[in-house]
């Protein structure tokens, strides 16, 4: 690097720079929250919601699952497995595990009282009805 | 060592290391558990172990970065640490909160170890990487405070030097952006947003700060080459990484119920996020080149030139693979997701994290470098590891590629435990990689323990 540039202009740029693209990113930020009621399904968050989520992270799904594309990639995508698989399926299924397969990946069996699967249905069918930009690519996930 | 007190950071190396071996085995395991489905279930299912691989690489991290700001502050400050009992009785602490919280995952219920911290209280656990008990977040935030506290006040008696600037603002960004792990709304685009105010912000943010701080420390003493030049390669590499890093916090906001115009932000500036990946390496390899003297710690100059190579590939090039929103679209929570995630944090974090252990163990246990021996170990275990998370890197692309094909791209897809069984010979493969970066890990671990005579300083 020249001698022109010194260091004390690099330090000007390095608070400058960061100092507004930081408020650029408040901004971009505020106009995201702004916007998100027409995306985020939030019309479809009930306390039943409410509660599936809250089984969904007590048994810590995502740590074998994605939902919407983050989590662990062990296990299928969840965020459109309601519509993939269906309520009652997604129910019987989970009733059903380990399947103790030999040598097959096995989900454990979680003991869920019929309140709490059909809460954590309610929470997948919310998550199904967020406007994602058309992504997974189709139902596979 | 020039001041007592940077003996502080030996404890804390130490248990880095010894948290690292154990990532490396929970690694090992669930590698095998990719092919080998039922291997350990049900008493460690994937979940737990995966929980446990990602928690351990967060926390001994943290000891690294913690370990490496006890030794550097100091020097840099020329002054004693601000406490040091305050700083060993932190590392009592966050060692056992960090091994209660380890084996609370091996050992209680998930949901169990829930309500029994908290967790109805306040809801924060079950989010990737955010896994800790309520109980445990709170004690990283009274660790990270105290912490912050004694070096903030020992750099406030003593010289301000760019380093010690730049290393303590990466350090309290860390500590303010963990503070949106505590948000945790029922509405799941919001969650996720914020989600990634802790972990983008860290990781592509603050923590490129800490990694260039020490970075550069580890180069002025190695080299020689003058501080005014290095200072100033420092300014406009954490002006490149925040400038590209902040608004590049938009490549996760493409399909998780967010706008569509994130799409734009987020392609452009993270497709610009390799830069100061990029600027790393050149300056490494220029500051080396520029030397005025001949370290006689040759292990840590290769670490040196090795992080920035590798955080180059693995953050830059692998990340900008599939940064971009097109392509994203098919690769987004993929194993090229996976693959880009294992050689970035190893390159950038991991790396960068061993080449001040490196340069500092032998000063810290009173010798200016390691014996020739245990200096030629610890280079076989750089190369091992290093070319281990390669081939890591590549198998996981190669089976990315795969899955990305059948299962998203190919007019007829198929069903994703079917495309897993198609891909199971990468999956193989990449075990056995992680079998030879175990092997690495363990030589590494090895040359600690080599003794032999201290080399000698060399003129260049």
């Amino acid at each position: 690097m020249s001698g022109t540039f010194t260091k004390a202009m690099a330090r000007n740029v390095f608070y400058g720079g960061t100092v507004f693209f930081f408020l650029l990113f408040l901004a971009l930020t505020f106009d995201s929250m702004q916007g998100l009621p027409k995306t985020d399904n939030r019309a479809a968050i009930t306390p039943a919601v409410a509660a599936g989520k809250h089984v969904w992270e007590t048994r810590n799904c995502l740590g074998c699952h994605t939902l919407l594309g983050e989590g662990a990639y062990y296990a299928p995508e969840l965020g459109n497995v309601y519509v993939r698989r269906g309520p009652e399926f997604i129910k019987a299924w989970m009733q059903s595990m380990p399947t103790n397969t030999p040598g097959r990946r096995q989900m454990p069996q979680f003991n869920l009282t019929e309140k709490e699967l059909d809460d954590l249905v309610e929470f997948l069918k919310y998550t199904s009805g967020i406007d994602t930009q058309n992504w997974p690519p189709n139902i596979e996930g | 060592m020039k001041y007592k007190s940077q003996a502080v950071a030996m404890p804390y190396f130490i248990a880095a290391i010894g948290l690292f071996v154990g990532q490396i085995l929970f690694g090992l395991v669930l590698g095998l558990q990719y092919v080998v489905g039922d291997f350990l279930f049900p008493s460690i299912p994937f979940n737990i172990a995966r929980m446990v691989h990602t928690n351990l690489l967060i926390v001994w991290l943290l000891f690294g970065f913690m370990g490496s700001a006890y030794y550097l502050v100091p020097e840099e400050a020329e002054t004693e640490l601000y406490s040091p009992k305050l700083a060993l009785g932190l590392f009592w602490i966050f060692l056992a909160a960090g091994a209660l919280t380890i084996l609370g995952y091996l050992f209680v219920d998930y949901n169990t170890l829930a309500s029994a911290t908290g967790n109805d209280i306040l809801a924060t656990m079950g989010r990737e990487f955010l896994e800790q008990p309520l109980l445990t977040k709170i004690g990283i935030v009274v660790v990270a405070l105290a912490f912050l506290f004694n070096i903030s006040m020992t750099m406030l008696k003593g010289r301000k030097t760019v380093i010690n600037i730049v290393l303590l603002l990466g350090l309290w960004g860390l500590a303010v952006f963990f503070l949106f792990s505590f948000y945790n709304p029922t509405n799941l685009v919001m969650d996720k947003f914020y989600w990634w105010w802790v972990v983008h912000l860290w990781v592509e943010g603050v923590w490129e700060l800490i990694m260039a701080a020490l970075l550069a420390f580890v180069l002025i003493k190695v080299t020689g080459v003058d501080r005014e030049v290095i200072e100033k390669w420092l300014y406009v590499i954490i002006t490149l990484a925040l400038v590209t890093g902040i608004i590049g916090t938009g490549h996760h906001y493409f399909w998780i119920g967010t706008p569509a115009y994130w799409q734009w932000w987020g392609s452009i500036f993270s497709a610009l996020e390799p830069i100061p990946f990029f600027a790393m390496t050149v300056f490494a390899f220029n500051m080396v080149n520029r030397r005025r003297r001949e370290h006689p710690n040759r292990a840590a100059v290769l670490w040196a030139l090795g992080t920035g190579v590798m955080a180059f590939l693995g953050a830059g090039v692998w990340g900008f693979l599939h940064t971009l929103a097109p392509v994203n679209y098919y690769t987004h929570g993929s194993q090229i997701t996976a693959a880009h995630g294992h050689m970035a944090f190893y390159g950038a974090y991991v790396m960068v994290v061993i080449t001040i252990m490196s340069y500092a163990m032998p000063i810290l246990r009173g010798r200016q470098a390691n014996s020739n021996k245990a200096q030629v170990v610890e280079m076989w275990s750089f190369w091992i590891m290093t070319i281990s998370m390669v081939f890591i890197t590549l198998f996981l692309t190669g089976a990315g590629i795969l899955q990305v094909w059948l299962q998203r791209v190919s007019e007829d897809p198929m069903p994703f435990m079917m495309v897993q069984d198609q891909i199971a010979l990468f999956y193989w493969m990449r075990l056995w990689s992680g079998v030879g970066f175990a092997t690495g890990l363990v030589l590494y671990v090895v040359s600690f323990f080599i003794k032999g005579k201290e080399p000698e300083a060399a003129a260049a």
